[in-house]
């Protein structure tokens, strides 16, 4: 026993008693303070607590404009209101429905629906019933506060593209987050949001994104708000500035209006894209308001794939450009004698089959710089053979050719340039040397996107160098490829490429440029094989793929434009060499100031759009 | 009669309505919490009374002469673990209570409450008289003040008011002279509006409250608008209540910190008067148990530390119930044993951990 425990003192059970009567005493109180509440003032605080009612507001952010490289605006935000339905009330709610449904011109069945995908989500969270509420609407919610107050009115920030189709499929689009997204950035979206689903708005949707705020209004029981509790400010998204000029850029798209295909232009020396084109495009301001299913629909399932950007998503037989590559690869690899003469009879036998030239005449012996100036098929015919598919692919991938070229977008396609590892790997058999000779005129089974085009031309004027494409302005610690080509190569091929446009009898002399040194080449791919063409006949049997990629100056170029006009009968350099030639020009005259705007194909001096009698249609038989 | 303590000897009955009131609380947490981000809670709770009876079952082992004997070296230890969490402590909504032990959070004040029950019990057992002196009541103060004002200092009001009932109990039954108690009482009574004059002197927070205390309907975004929504919640609950998980008040948000202070709004709304009437009075039950403990203990030491859980348990219902009905400022007392919390929950069990301790050692020589 601890001596300071003295067990003598006796129990206080008196004063024990008393606490315990105190404690009774004390919940008495206490249930007659609850007796109050519940019983007799019960009604009160009923009434209280059906007119309490907290609505959190969004406070949407806006999306941060998109600027050209000179600071002109290409998109931006503009607010504009929502009408939302409150779900707190179940048994309010039933009641104004038909109210509802006549005075917005809902229909019963498309709000019961809404109303049903929605039963899940916390209650407290409003259904947007109309996401863009006209001047009526509005008027509509503001005068039925007091009979229907599960209306409310949200201040939103919608997408505006003053450009409208212009540029379309590079910026992409925005729409409402998906379920999907959702579920894997739960912390970062709710239901609702306005999130990028295609090209830039995608790309750089964290950069752009703002962060919304919240305002936490009381309203009474006839939904008036009668005070803000907290108020958290929107933060808006930061603009960003894009490499596009609209200039030019408008200039590409008014010269594609009303074809099928693709432009890009490219710095030639940072890889800043100067103008991207696809068409036949969209307007992405229908997807600034929730865009009707059927509109959607049709969208997708148009065959024309407006949605598809076939500047770095077609993946086409680039034709005769191709034969920049088979000429690099003939010069660099040494494996043929760069005064190599082939004798062009107009058709040349390989294999047991007949390949033709597109000049049937022939072109008698042709040497490499008549070969690429007169685009003579059996000249390349006769390279492919010696140089064998493997050295082919060598060169073609290191210039960038049938793989991703690493561009600021998203859904790039690789385009396919075949090797005989990609046969044996893919369809089990052994590379068919006949295959060989259509590859090297850039047909059978190759595969390039123009974006990929244009960077090759680019990288063999500039001696190796692979720029990577993009669309960021700052976009920092850019990667830079190196694929070295000796200096002869280069000076041999560019000098090519300057007669193509500058020699008379050159495939695309009619484009030829006063003052610039206008370089490139066009090809024109088969869209069917010959014996296809032949059986289904007409026009359709004959459609191409026009092609032309041009850039200046003849070294180390500043600007490089790869187009490409789809499902023509004519000549790339006759569809797609304008194009091209347009935005150099413009390029040049936006250099020296001598820039008129607005400028369109048609009033860029046409007395030199000479017409182009010279088809390269290439032609190969089976 | 003299044998071994037995865990045959435990108050079964007592632990019976602590059991009925943790089940309440968690059917209640789980009603208010279970449509929300929070959902899941009650199982974390019922975590922590897994810990607290472990805990109960082992503070029972070691008697409480030993842990009485120990009470000059509890008292400096907690005193010193008090200055550690206002030196290094760790800070959690703008007070300072907590520190850090092996990766584990712990709020030494709840410590000290059970250090507090067992430093005056010794204090109150060493005295050995029916009456005592100013001397002694100076000393008994002065005991109680230092941790409270520590505490207070954090800031945690309502951890330090907590203490301060254990000491007026102890004296209550060490046999405070009705003049002193007379004194005592009109000393408060003066000193509230002293205190009161010197409010400029608290913190932010505690201006806050007691000013919303005197005045809800001009601040309808802090404690006072708390203090609104509970009420209005008890109140819409009415007599028979809206039904388990039917309280919109409570579902809807309204109810500030609905699964933790305000549980008994909560409760009050959807299972209505009755449910308050049940709940009030298994907490009745639960004091006239611990009294019977106390009545019943071996001797004066047992008494003490019986009567301080008892004080300190009731303390908290009080004040908590008052709250919730605007009686009482908001003060972050919890409701034991219903309201969500780990180391409060803890606590109690401990607490009554010492109780079940001096009642197996009863017929223990």
């Amino acid at each position: 026993m601890a001596p300071w425990n003295i067990t003598d003192q006796k129990i206080p059970q008196g004063r024990l008693a008393l606490f315990s009567y105190v404690s009774a005493a004390l919940v008495v109180l206490l249930l007659a303070g609850f007796w109050k509440l519940q019983v007799v003032q019960s009604e009160h605080y009923a009434d209280l607590a059906d007119k309490n009612g907290i609505r959190p507001i969004a406070i949407i952010a806006p999306r941060g404009a998109m600027l050209d490289r000179e600071g002109r605006v290409l998109v931006d935000s503009y607010p504009s209101f929502s009408i939302l339905l409150m779900r707190d009330n179940p048994k309010v709610l039933e009641k104004s429905l038909p109210q509802i449904e006549d005075g917005l011109g809902i229909s019963a069945e498309d709000l019961h629906q809404q109303l049903e995908a929605a039963k899940f989500e916390p209650k407290f969270l409003p259904l947007v019933v109309k996401p863009a509420a006209s001047e009526a609407d509005i008027e509509f919610v503001e005068s039925h506060r007091a009979d229907l107050p599960v209306l409310e009115l949200e201040m939103v920030q919608r997408r505006r593209y003053p450009l409208g189709e212009v540029l379309a499929n590079t910026i992409g689009y925005v729409g409402e987050v998906s379920p999907q997204e959702l579920e894997k950035n739960a912390d970062k979206y709710k239901p609702g949001d306005i999130v990028g689903k295609a090209g830039l708005e995608k790309q750089y949707n964290e950069l752009i994104v703002g962060t919304d705020g919240m305002k936490r209004v009381v309203v009474n029981s006839v939904g008036r708000v009668i005070r803000t509790l907290d108020n958290i400010d929107a933060i808006p998204g930061k603009p960003i500035q894009l490499t596009i000029d609209e200039d030019l850029q408008r200039i590409a798209d008014t010269d594609m209006a009303d074809k099928q295909g693709a432009v890009v232009a490219m710095d030639g020396h940072t890889g800043e894209i100067l103008a991207m084109v696809s068409r036949p495009t969209f307007d992405p301001n229908d997807f600034a308001v929730r865009i009707p299913p059927q509109e959607w629909a049709a969208l997708n399932k148009d065959p024309n794939t407006p949605l598809l950007n076939r500047a770095i998503q077609a993946q086409l037989a680039p034709g005769s450009t191709f034969k920049i590559i088979m000429a690099t690869a003939m010069l660099e690899s040494k494996a043929i004698p760069a005064d190599y003469i082939a004798y062009c009879p107009g058709e040349a036998v390989f294999y047991g089959r007949v390949f033709h030239c597109w000049q049937p005449k022939g072109h008698g012996a042709v040497d490499l710089h008549t070969g690429i100036v007169h685009s003579c098929d059996v000249f390349f015919y006769n390279v492919g053979q010696r140089l064998g598919i493997d050295k082919i692919y060598y060169y073609a991938n290191g210039l960038g050719l049938g793989r991703r070229t690493g561009i600021d977008l998203p859904s790039e396609e690789p385009g396919l340039m075949p090797s005989e590892e990609w046969v044996q790997r893919v369809y089990h058999h052994k590379w068919y040397a006949g295959e060989t000779i259509s590859v090297a005129i850039g047909q059978g089974a190759i595969m390039v996107t123009p974006i990929q085009l244009a960077r090759a031309y680019d990288s063999v004027a500039s001696g190796g160098t692979l720029v990577e494409p993009h669309l960021l302005k700052d976009l920092s610690a850019l990667k830079v490829e190196r694929f070295p080509l000796s200096d002869e190569t280069v000076e041999k091929v560019t000098q090519g490429m300057y007669d193509v446009i500058n020699e008379g009898g050159g495939t695309g002399y009619a484009l030829r440029l006063q003052d610039v040194d206008f370089s490139g080449k066009s090809g024109t791919a088969q869209v069917m094989s010959y014996q296809a063409g032949a059986k289904v006949g007409g026009r359709a049997g004959k459609l191409t793929n026009g092609w032309f990629v041009g850039y200046a100056p003849r070294r180390n170029p500043d600007i490089v434009v790869a187009a490409v006009v789809q499902g023509s009968t004519e000549h790339g350099g006759t569809t797609a060499g304008p194009v091209v030639r347009d935005l150099v020009k413009a390029y040049y005259d936006k250099k020296s100031g001598h820039f008129a705007q607005p400028s369109t194909a048609e009033n860029i001096q046409p007395s030199h759009v000479i017409p182009v009698a010279d088809p390269e249609a290439e032609a190969e038989s089976r | 009669m003299t044998g071994r303590p037995r865990i045959q000897d435990f108050d079964w009955p007592l632990l019976g309505i602590v059991g009925v009131i943790c089940l309440l609380g968690i059917l209640e947490i789980y009603s208010s919490t279970h449509a929300s981000a929070l959902a899941g809670m009650q199982w974390k709770q019922l975590m922590w009374i897994g810990i607290g009876v472990v805990g109960m079952f082992l503070i029972s082992r070691i008697d409480y002469h030993t842990l009485l004997d120990q009470a000059p070296v509890l008292y400096v230890t907690g005193i010193a673990g008090l200055l550690i969490v206002l030196v290094i402590g760790y800070s959690r909504l703008g007070a300072k209570r907590w520190i850090s032990v092996g990766g584990q959070t712990l709020q030494v004040s709840e410590l000290m409450k059970l250090i507090i029950i067992i430093v005056l019990a010794r204090y109150f057992t060493e005295v050995r008289t029916d009456r005592l002196t100013l001397r002694d009541l100076a000393k008994v103060a002065g005991l109680t003040l230092v941790p409270v004002a520590l505490i207070l200092k954090q800031p945690d009001l309502g951890t330090a008011m907590v203490l301060v009932p254990v000491a007026l109990v102890g004296a209550f039954f060490a046999g405070i002279e009705w003049k002193h108690a007379a004194v005592g009482l009109l000393l408060i009574a003066l000193l509230v509006p002293l205190a009161w004059n010197m409010r400029h002197h608290l913190k932010p927070y505690q201006q806050q409250r007691i000013e919303t205390f005197l005045h809800p309907e001009q601040d309808q975004r802090g404690a006072g608008y708390q203090i609104l929504q509970s009420e209005i919640a008890v109140g819409s609950g009415g007599f028979w209540g809206k039904g388990f998980s039917k309280g919109s008040q409570n579902q809807l948000g309204f109810v500030p910190v609905r699964y933790s202070d305000f549980i008994l709004a909560a409760l009050a709304e959807e299972q209505g008067f009755i449910g308050v009437c049940v709940v009030l009075l298994l907490y009745l039950g639960l004091i006239l148990r611990l009294v019977d403990n106390a009545q019943k203990a071996k001797d004066r030491a047992g008494m003490y530390v019986v009567m301080g859980v008892t004080a300190i348990l009731g303390f908290h219902v009080l004040v908590n119930a008052s709250m919730v009905i605007g009686y009482m400022p908001v003060t972050g007392i919890p409701l034991p044993l219903m309201s969500y919390g780990g180391s409060a929950t803890a606590f109690v069990f401990l607490a009554l951990g010492l109780v079940m301790n001096v009642r197996m050692r009863r017929f223990v020589n």
